[in-house]
């Protein structure tokens, strides 16, 4: 296996969703190639980064602009419903 | 987004059947994850806001609709991702966003330039907020298609086969333009996490 053909399959891989033939082949490459090694742990990482970053709280503001905004259409439908 | 809610089916049937509280305790999980959402789409507050507002009274009106079929919150990213896009649309006509586009790259372009080994732990050198920031600087300079799939599969941690129906797209697309956007969005931490980067205090 060649670099070009560990970046092509690299989402595949990090997923998890190579087949067994093909891991094999990738992982022998990534034994060997220092490069692809650094940008499959890096390309990892940055994954992991983003899956476990935790959103913040909405600002209090949009929170309350956002509820007025609910309490008004879910109160009217209510009200059209009850009449 | 959160895992499916253990009461969800209840909740949505609830709010299906005029129950505003219900839809209120329904919401209130995923909201602050559809403002992220909206964000890192669009880049803007004032947009995400009303992506949010827009996307959830959508939601109430037409959630007679909502089948069961899929998640909630899947069936509310749609919403919410359609909105956001529409934003986008009219913020930029003349650079119409087109998710249909096709987005190939010459094989050339795929090959990492920047191979540089990353500190360990590196997000553990910046504070939450330091991070949350630099995280989302990083989304906004990736490519308007490359960026929605990426916000959705690896920010959202939706499948790559809820992703191609939420975007219309098909699984290869998906996988294809999420390759690039991983590349990219590597590229560009590698800036702040790479070994020996010395971070301010």
């Amino acid at each position: 296996m060649v670099c070009k053909r560990v970046i092509q399959q690299l989402s595949e891989y990090l997923d998890g969703e190579l087949d067994s033939a093909l891991l094999e082949e990738l992982s022998t490459h990534l034994e060997r190639c220092e490069d692809c090694r650094i940008v499959v742990d890096t390309c990892r990482k940055t994954i992991e980064i983003y899956c476990n970053t935790e959103p913040l709280p909405l600002p209090q503001d949009v929170r309350e602009r956002l509820e007025r905004a609910l309490r008004e259409k879910l109160g009217k439908r209510s009200a059209d419903e009850s009449s | 987004m959160p895992t499916h809610l253990a009461n969800e089916a209840t909740l949505v049937a609830q709010a299906q059947a005029g129950d505003a509280a219900a839809f209120s305790t329904l919401v209130e999980q995923y909201d602050r994850y559809i403002y992220r959402l909206a964000l890192n789409i669009t880049g803007n507050k004032e947009d995400a806001e009303d992506v949010l507002q827009e996307s959830l009274l959508k939601a109430y009106t037409k959630l007679g609709q909502f089948q069961g079929g899929s998640r909630f919150c899947t069936w509310l990213v749609r919403i919410a991702v359609n909105e956001a896009l529409m934003r986008l649309r009219k913020r930029s006509p003349q650079k119409e966003v087109s998710l249909d586009e096709p987005v190939e790259g010459n094989e050339r372009s795929l090959m990492p330039r920047e191979i540089e080994d990353w500190a360990d732990n590196p997000e553990q050198q910046y504070a939450k907020v330091e991070l949350n920031k630099i995280l989302d600087e990083t989304i906004a300079k990736l490519e308007p298609n490359f960026r929605t799939v990426f916000v959705l599969r690896d920010v959202e941690n939706l499948s790559t086969e809820e992703t191609a129906q939420i975007l219309g797209l098909s699984v290869p697309a998906v996988k294809s333009r999420l390759l690039r956007a991983r590349l990219k969005a590597r590229e560009l931490l590698g800036e702040y996490f790479k070994k020996g980067k010395t971070v301010g205090l």
